[in-house]
């Protein structure tokens, strides 16, 4: 049944288009925004931006959760990998620079670093082979965040510890939002994150920032749709927050998801890759799950890192404010194959995501 | 394996056992997946992430959205382009 839905239907793809082009402003620029490394490969991959109305921008914010880890915790990763840990991580991961080397990078000087699916077949290694040590670097938004949760009160063994570095999208929008060279009029707002958390979390963008706000899926209909409820909410002059995903997206979220967040993670300030510290934005583990940090259990913190290598422009990019191709080391020294910042690593980022296409076209 | 942070795919649920079920891909792609967060029943379409299901697709919901897009589409007057 659901694949036999259109939501690549060309003929509706067309329409929509029309009616873009119909509740576009005349005059200005609009600047949409969205925050989701999916939504940065449906309209790359399709080719969406192309269909707009040449004053109608769609700019990535920081919807990559690899991109946006700060070299500092890659560099605990691989402090402790080096120790002879076994380090389990998503294989986004592995390549994400370190201030001096990456997961890989320790890997490649004989350390023990596996990738894995999720969380669930990294505690599956730990209780095969009692005895190492494992770790697993829990990277990811509120999509992701869920999943750590669950195997933390499942109670994995005793060989096993995280180092968690979950990050929170709203706070990161709050920010977008607040920036006036950016100057936004909307947000294209995550809709897997969006699945764990609802909607209530961007009731402030239109009711305190005036932008309209729109959770939308992934396929380039659900995009297209969303980038329409957007303009027509520009045009009437009422901000609102809208649901695009409602086959998936309920308003009050995952509530189970949720309630097993807030039992394991308390939400501290943390620091993101290229923005900075961003206030109540990373997830920490309560006090009563201290047995399964890894920082206190291998004794590893890392205050400070080399986010940022030299020429590199993530840290626009990652906020939109550059595109890929505007950055002098884009396709020259920073490739996929040799990837020079976190961007263009993570099949999320969008360096990586523009190089893909780029050489599709070539 | 590479996976996108963000990226969550639909699969039927083919059996349930707890808090796992056996989940179909399409094209036979079969695997088993961690249910603790959904209340999802033989049949239904979740949303996997990382092996987790995070959310039960809702069909009507679905089907809903294609009848929303067309009556929008329908309604308003088209422009010239």
């Amino acid at each position: 049944m659901i694949e036999k839905l259109r939501f690549r239907d060309p003929e509706l793809a067309k329409r929509v288009t029309k009616k873009i082009h119909v509740v576009a402003p005349e005059e200005g620029v609009v600047k949409i925004c969205h925050v989701c490394g999916t939504h940065e490969w449906t309209i790359t991959h399709f080719g969406l931006r192309n269909l707009l109305p040449s004053n109608v921008e769609v700019i990535a914010g920081p919807g990559c959760p690899v991109c946006v880890t700060p070299a500092s915790e890659i560099d605990e990763a691989a402090q402790l990998a080096l120790k002879g840990v076994v380090v389990t991580c998503f294989g986004d991961v592995l390549r994400v620079p370190g201030s001096e080397m990456s997961l890989l990078d320790a890997k490649a000087k004989g350390a023990d670093v596996r990738v894995v699916y999720g969380v669930g077949d990294a505690v599956k290694m730990a209780q095969k082979e009692p005895e190492k040590d494992f770790v697993f670097l829990a990277v990811g938004f509120e999509t992701t965040a869920p999943s750590t949760a669950v195997e933390i009160l499942n109670k994995p063994p005793k060989n096993f510890s995280f180092l968690v570095s979950h990050r929170v999208i709203p706070p990161a929008m709050k920010l977008l939002a607040g920036m006036e060279d950016l100057s936004l009029n909307g947000f294209l707002a995550p809709g897997h994150v969006s699945t764990i958390i609802g909607l209530t979390p961007y009731e402030v963008f239109p009711k305190v920032y005036g932008m309209p706000t729109v959770v939308a899926g992934f396929e380039p209909i659900d995009v297209l749709f969303g980038v329409y409820m957007i303009l027509k909410q520009l045009r009437e002059g009422k901000p609102q927050l809208e649901n695009e995903y409602a086959r998936v997206v309920r308003w009050e979220g995952n509530r189970k998801a949720q309630e097993l967040m807030q039992q394991v993670f308390s939400l501290v300030d943390g620091s993101w890759r290229g923005l900075g510290v961003i206030s109540s934005s990373k997830f920490m583990l309560h006090n009563e799950y201290a047995a399964y940090d890894a920082h206190l259990k291998h004794g590893v913190k890392v205050e400070r890192g080399v986010d940022i290598q030299h020429g590199c422009r993530c840290h626009e990019v990652i906020i939109g404010k550059i595109k890929p191709t505007e950055c002098p080391l884009f396709m020259k020294a920073c490739t996929p194959q040799k990837p020079v910042g976190a961007c263009m690593v993570s099949s999320d980022g969008t360096c990586r995501i523009w190089a893909k296409v780029s050489t599709l076209k070539k | 394996m590479l996976i996108v942070m963000c990226l969550a795919i639909p699969a039927k649920v083919i059996s349930l056992k707890e808090d796992k079920a056996q989940v179909d891909f399409g094209e036979g792609v079969l695997r088993e997946v961690n249910v603790t967060l959904v209340n999802a029943k033989v049949g239904e379409y979740v949303l996997v992430h990382a092996g987790y299901a995070i959310q039960v697709v809702d069909e009507k919901e679905a089907l809903e959205t294609i009848r929303l897009w067309n009556e929008i589409l329908q309604t308003e007057p088209e422009a010239n382009i």
